[in-house]
């Protein structure tokens, strides 16, 4: 198949390129910007005039429901999503049933990908067996399977001998290794950040310490065994400043953030509104403002969905009987483009944090436009302006805060392997 | 914050979940609807018509032997049809069969539920499924709100102390985090503009940024009651003696349990009041919950009288709800 994207605006920050050019793609790859290659014959011609092509995007966390709970989503349901989104690569979270702990529901996970064909689908190995914190997980085999990287999931490491041997056993693999770090104790039994509004609405708090105390171990232990870590989703202000100086003094540690977390603060739990049920909580004024100025100045580099798609059941109970969880990938693009309009971030810098950089976190070259790189592609109406409904959401999670908010930046196309994958008939 | 959700397009009482964000006329108004109810508790027939034909489900996820006896004199004595559902909180953790069970309640033209639920937010909730005809009464969401407590309390204060909470200092002792009635309290304290709301307690015990709730925190029982009206004590549950929150029962009565000593830091005609049941010797002395001063008792038989007034309002009969548009 050959197939050229004509008169787009090509911003690929990896290559330091932004240009309006043609991209002519052949054999499932790039291969050539500008002009056409000898013996290219158009086979596909997408007129991208007036739109940005963008690299794929690169989400480091979405849960997609699949094996255990295909009636909140499944493999094919969710990566269809994420198409829509412009997403092309996207890791999902260990926390199945059964969790992601053998070459089984590895091997499973990416036949049900490969099937559906609608985006790279990279599982992230249980960092111990049944995410249970009390052995380390055979890395070796779960990666040579098709892991990318091993994760806790959602489950706090509370023993900080496993989590040592983990880190060391990875280290000397050269495994990277994504922590989600919560005190479990602090942490237990609260639903929203401990604060005015859980004072209020008499909700049981998580403290923003139950993060900081984590990551603050975390830290050191990252430092002593030499591993190449990544901090998923962050939540607070005070853990970012931990982790900008683990990376003053050098220590190989990354940290990702939710869009969600910056946009969005524990002000608007509002009257117990269960979308705003998440984990990490939502936090204060001050934490969002510290995130968006880390993402910033590169302590974060990377921005995910957290994508957790739910039953509407899931969200029809009190407050603390919800489910946590946010079904995003459909925003992802569109919010942190956002953060363009509200100056936190050049249009270069936003595009990276959700292309290239997520890759080079877990080793992966995807996130880039270049000569020869993997034909996934993204292109998107910038100025086109949409909201998110029920309707809009192609995820079967219709779970969101952001229902009713009018975003702008719509997907139009997204190609997978030079293969169009979506296509939005917008006129 | 919004709490337009308890209020119909006339600014009037539909659902009466919270005390927060209520105007201060909404609160005197049920006061005084109460003053009007008292009356008919002295009465030999205890019955008004106003709610005749109208049927309230009392939903008790949670177990209660006061407030639900008191909610349900309280309907009777309206001449309303009760319900009383006890419903294990295990069999209905799923939010879907507790919508269920409300639509079936609905589909038996239900006006009211009175809903008691351990999950803050469960009135909240409830409130926003049901359908249109019917009210919402909250009796008690987890750590969240209490209302017809909190306003039986400001009714009990309002009869020892008069109209003018402006020159009233109220403490309220014990168990602030945990509490839902000390929640309710502090709004409806604040929204009447007491001239200063304590809190006295360990810091085990009060939520981080209580005083963004409008009260003053203190972790000392002489400085905390000193010169007080009115001083509340509130349950402090046993369970709160594990999960290292206070180390025993006897330090706690030593360091924030009201004795007689303890209170004659206050004004000598303070009043003491405690939502009940009361645990002896550990948050109160016998003889202060028995003495001159408590008006714990009274406190029970005012709730009749609140509560009658909360669902006549709801229910819109009440002759005071009609024309007063916000």
């Amino acid at each position: 198949m050959h197939t050229v994207i004509r008169n787009g605006r090509l911003i690929d920050p990896a290559n330091r390129r932004d240009e309006t050019a043609d991209i002519f793609i052949a054999a499932g790859r790039i291969a050539a910007i500008g002009a056409a290659p000898t013996g290219f014959t158009v086979q596909k011609d997408i007129d991208a005039r007036g739109k940005w092509v963008l690299p794929g995007l690169v989400d480091l966390r979405a849960h997609l429901r699949e094996p255990g709970q295909k009636h909140k989503g499944s493999i094919a349901s969710e990566t269809r999503a994420a198409a829509a989104g412009g997403i092309t690569t996207l890791c999902c979270a260990p926390d199945t049933s059964p969790v992601i702990d053998t070459v089984a529901v590895v091997e499973l996970i990416r036949r049900r990908a490969s099937e559906a064909g609608m985006a790279h689908v990279l599982p992230l190995a249980a960092l111990t067996p049944g995410l249970a914190g009390e052995q380390i997980s055979e890395m070796h085999g779960l990666l040579q399977a098709g892991c990318v990287a091993v994760s806790n999931g959602k489950t706090p490491m509370a023993n900080t001998l496993v989590l040592r041997r983990a880190m060391e056993y990875a280290a000397g693999l050269d495994i990277p290794v994504l922590l989600y770090s919560e005190d479990p104790w602090l942490g237990a039994s609260g639903c929203v950040h401990e604060g005015v509004v859980s004072t209020r609405l008499g909700l049981p708090g998580i403290p923003a310490c139950a993060e900081v105390i984590a990551v603050g171990r975390d830290l050191l232990l990252i430092e002593q065994t030499g591993v190449r870590a990544h901090f998923s989703q962050l939540s607070s202000a005070r853990a970012v400043e931990l982790v900008a100086a683990a990376q003053a003094r050098g220590v190989t540690v990354t940290a990702d953030v939710s869009a969600h977390q910056l946009y969005l603060t524990e002000l608007d739990v509002g009257q117990f509104n269960s979308q705003c049920h998440v984990r990490p909580p939502l936090r204060s004024q001050r934490d969002r403002d510290g995130l968006r100025a880390a993402l910033a100045d590169g302590v974060i580099s990377a921005v995910c969905s957290d994508h957790q798609p739910h039953d509407a059941d899931a969200k029809l109970a009190p407050f603390p009987a919800t489910e946590p969880g946010i079904s995003a990938l459909e925003t992802l693009l569109p919010l942190t483009l956002r953060l363009v309009e509200e100056k936190v971030l050049s249009l270069h810098e936003a595009i990276g944090r959700i292309t290239w950089q997520p890759a080079g976190i877990i080793n992966q070259s995807a996130g880039t436009l270049g000569l020869g790189a993997r034909a996934d592609i993204c292109i998107v109406d910038p100025e086109r302006y949409w909201t998110v409904s029920e309707k809009t959401l192609v995820s079967r999670g219709k779970n969101t805060p952001f229902l009713g908010w009018e975003l702008k930046g719509k997907v139009s196309h997204t190609l997978l392997d030079g293969k169009l994958v979506y296509e939005n008939h917008h006129p | 914050m919004p709490n337009n959700i308890q209020l119909d397009s006339n600014g009037n009482l539909r659902h009466f979940l919270t005390v927060e964000g209520l105007k201060r006329q909404t609160l005197t108004e049920i006061l005084d609807l109460a003053e009007s109810f008292i009356t008919v508790d002295a009465q030999s027939v205890k019955k008004v018509p106003l709610l005749r034909g109208k049927t309230i489900a009392n939903l008790f996820f949670e177990s209660s032997t006061r407030t639900r006896t008191t909610f349900e004199l309280a309907a009777k004595r309206l001449s309303a049809d009760v319900l009383n559902i006890n419903i294990q909180t295990s069999a209905t953790s799923k939010g879907e069969s507790l919508l269920d069970m409300l639509h079936n309640l609905e589909a038996m033209h239900c006006d009211m539920f009175v809903v008691r639920h351990a999950d803050s937010g469960a009135a909240h909730f409830i409130a926003r499924h049901v359908a249109p005809h019917v009210s919402v009464v909250n009796a008690g969401d987890g750590r969240h709100a209490h209302p017809t407590q909190g306003m039986l309390d400001m009714f009990t204060i309002r009869r020892h102390k008069g109209p003018d909470f402006g020159k009233l200092r109220v403490a309220i002792v014990g168990d602030i985090m945990h509490s839902r009635v000390a929640r309710s309290q502090i709004h409806a304290l604040n929204i009447l503009g007491v001239g200063e709301l304590r809190a006295i307690a360990p810091k085990t015990l009060v939520p981080p940024e209580a005083e963004a709730l409008g009260v003053h925190v203190f972790h000392d029982m002489a400085r905390g009651l000193k010169d007080v009206d009115v001083v509340i004590m509130l349950r402090l549950q046993r369970e709160r003696m594990q999960g290292a929150l206070i180390p025993s029962g006897s330090e706690f009565f030593q360091l924030y349990g009201l004795s007689a000593d303890t209170l004659a830091l206050a004004k000598p005609d303070a009043i003491v009041m405690h939502p009940g049941p009361i645990n002896r010797g550990i948050e109160i002395d016998s003889a202060v919950a028995d003495g001159g001063q408590s008006v714990i008792l009274e406190q029970v038989s005012n709730g009749i009288a609140v509560r009658m007034a909360v669902m006549s309002m709801c229910l819109g009969r009440a002759p005071e709800a009609a024309g007063e548009g916000s």
